[in-house]
């Protein structure tokens, strides 16, 4: 079915389709719309919509709900956004999946309510303290607004972590007609075989696509931020400390192909031209409006786990790398880890919520 | 032949214990009372979910033989509630310090109470934050001592009660680990209760509010929490003053009202096919 939809509201649309049936929200710009669509359309699908007290209360009642076996998500911007990293932590620690999505707005602080910016790529990877396992996906228009918060909802229940979905202003109150399908296959968590007595809710076998169970089936799991064992309990114990951490980093490690999601259009141009989200309108622009062009462009879909080892065979020999982002330098940063010194490179970075042009790309090479 | 006590049913009797708490605290006395009225409530282990927070009180959870979730500091409510939402079938118990609840979880507090979702909230009132060694707490009497306010606290403690009842809760009460016979019976009529029931127990910290304050022996706590309760029937015959610094204990509301869930297929059509698979 043909439907004109803001990015939002594909989002919100495409989170209902894949079976989330819990969401937590608390007003902000410029996300607000996804909580609204939830407000009038979650009831007719038999689910819950909540409007919590505030952004920390949102990311917890949905690990809440989620523990209890219901697929839940939120959604917000920068300054709830910082309010969820205690609970995206929490997430993570406890393996519970959930989606949060982060309708980016120009920062600091308060910043920019109604104008979009990329400015929490770093954030999204590290904005809750300690070593985390970090997936963020990044949509380019409203199409990828529903597609990948169904491909988010689907890592989240696949690896039990929380999935971070980047979208910004922009994207997501922009309009285009778009194809909504009847129906979307997402991986659903199964209920273990054991019997209780025998059931481990973090044992090897159960690190992800695997069943594991949820309060509510006679398993009696415990869920806690503590680091702990196997059983959920805490523990102090050197070798169990590291075999929970390890567990934690497998989850992606062992997951990479599986996670890695690039656009790649002309890699073999001598130049080429990284980047994500809204920036890729004005690049795709350049790369592909013009037969003649010496660039090619990889954009990322996913961005975290970052594509380091397929960017480094990408880029390798390359004169130039050119990386348009509209925050100062965040991607850019990776991109130099992986590039020799032969290779030069451009950032061209905007942060006063405007997009980037064609033309300014074009003036700065 | 060995006997065991049908409580173990309700505890995780694997390596769980000895347990954290110091001796003589008054934790383990609510645990105790929990346990009983599970018990002669006959709820199902499985179908009831014990919720925390962060403290000592919150190591809870970790005993209970249930399903049970220890959050973060202060969020212990937020996540009752979406599990309350996503399995309505489940019993929704909350345990929480004074400083879990009333400071860094205060404003979930006012909301749960006022959205009166079905569960029971008990908050374990001992005056200081116990698990970071005995620091002031929203609850800590005035001029009394903390590791924090070692000249005396300052500030005028939150009253619980009148904090719940001012946000509207269903069912609200106060009693003591002194009194475990009125604690079993507040925290039957809270479980029982549909809406959001909360229950204040003043209740012991021997080991640091005590010791900061001359109370160095369990009991000495104990006695004191005695010697200041006044049930609510002889308090409400007191002036203002002389009930000043003194437990009142008792049921301040237990009023029907339309509970949320049902006010949600009610306003917003719900059918619930979207909770928890069994
Ligand atoms: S510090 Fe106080 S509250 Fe904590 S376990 Fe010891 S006696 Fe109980």
């Amino acid at each position: 079915m043909k439907k004109l939809f803001s990015g939002n509201e594909a989002c919100a649309e495409a989170a209902l389709l894949a079976g989330v049936r819990f969401f937590a929200g608390y007003p902000i710009t410029p996300s607000t719309e996804i909580a609204e669509y939830m407000a009038s359309n979650m009831p007719k699908r038999g689910g819950k919509f909540i409007q919590m007290e505030d952004e920390l209360a949102s990311i917890i009642s949905i690990i809440g709900a989620s523990a209890a076996g219901v697929k839940s998500m939120t959604a917000t911007s920068g300054p709830g956004f910082s309010l969820m990293q205690e609970g995206i932590g929490y997430a993570a620690m406890t393996e519970t999946p959930t989606l949060i999505v982060n309708v980016m707005r120009g920062g600091p602080s308060t910043g920019l309510p109604t104008k979009g910016t990329q400015q929490d790529v770093m954030q999204t990877k590290w904005g809750s303290h300690g070593d985390r396992p970090s997936i963020t996906l990044s949509a380019e228009n409203v199409k990828e607004a529903f597609s990948l918060t169904v491909r988010s909802i689907d890592i989240a229940e696949r690896l039990r972590l929380p999935v971070i979905l980047l979208l910004d202003e922009f994207i997501a109150h922009m309009r285009e007609v778009i194809d909504i399908p009847e129906r979307v296959t997402v991986y659903s968590r199964q209920k273990p075989d054991e019997d209780p007595q025998e059931y481990v809710h973090y044992d090897d076998k159960r690190n992800y696509n695997a069943p594991y169970a949820w309060f509510g089936l006679g398993y009696k799991i415990h869920l806690t931020g503590l680091t702990h064992r196997k059983d959920g309990f805490p523990t102090n114990k050197e070798e169990e400390i590291r075999w929970k951490m390890k567990r934690l980093r497998k989850k992606i490690d062992d997951n990479l192909s599986f996670l890695e999601d690039i656009e790649i259009i002309h890699p073999e141009r001598d130049n080429i031209i990284i980047t994500f989200g809204s920036g890729s309108r004005p690049s795709k622009e350049l790369v592909e409006g013009d037969e003649q062009s010496k660039f090619g462009l990889i954009r990322l879909r996913t961005i975290w786990p970052f594509p380091y080892n397929t960017l480094e065979t990408l880029l390798k020999g390359k004169k130039l790398v050119v990386v348009v982002e509209m925050n100062e330098g965040q991607i850019e940063g990776e991109v130099k880890k992986i590039t020799s010194d032969k290779t030069s490179i451009l950032g061209i970075h905007r942060v006063d919520g405007e997009l980037i042009s064609p033309d300014e790309i074009r003036e700065a090479l | 032949m060995t006997h065991t006590p049908w409580v173990h049913d309700l505890l995780r009797m694997d390596d769980r214990f000895p347990h954290v708490w110091c001796a003589g605290c008054g934790i383990g006395i609510v645990m105790g009372s929990i346990i009983r009225v599970m018990k002669k409530l006959n709820l199902l282990p499985e179908n009831t979910c014990l919720v925390s927070g962060i403290g000592c009180t919150s190591r809870m959870p970790g005993y209970l033989n249930t399903d049970t979730m220890h959050v973060l500091h202060g969020r212990a409510l937020p996540a009752a509630t979406g599990i309350k939402l996503a399995n309505p079938d489940m019993n929704v118990l909350v345990v929480g310090g004074d400083g879990d609840m009333l400071a860094i979880g205060g404003n979930h507090l006012i909301h749960a109470a006022h959205r009166n979702l079905d569960m029971l909230v008990i908050i374990i009132n001992n005056f200081n934050y116990g698990m970071t060694g005995g620091q002031m707490s929203p609850t800590t009497p005035e001029e009394m001592k903390a590791s924090t306010a070692p000249y005396g606290n300052i500030e005028e403690p939150i009253n619980a009660v009148n904090l719940a009842l001012g946000a509207g809760a269903s069912f609200v009460a106060r009693t003591t680990v002194v009194n475990t016979g009125q604690m079993d019976n507040f925290i039957q009529k809270g479980m029982q209760k549909k809406g959001f029931a909360i229950i204040d127990v003043i209740a012991n910290c021997p080991t640091l509010f005590g010791r900061w304050n001359k109370m160095v022996e369990p009991v000495d706590m104990m006695k004191w929490i005695q010697k200041n309760t006044i049930p609510l029937s002889k308090a409400e015959k007191m002036n203002e003053e002389e009930i000043e610094n003194k437990f009142v204990t008792g049921i301040f509301r237990d009023v029907e009202k339309e509970e949320y869930l049902e006010k949600h297929k009610r306003i917003c059509g719900d059918k619930g096919e979207g909770c928890a698979k069994k």
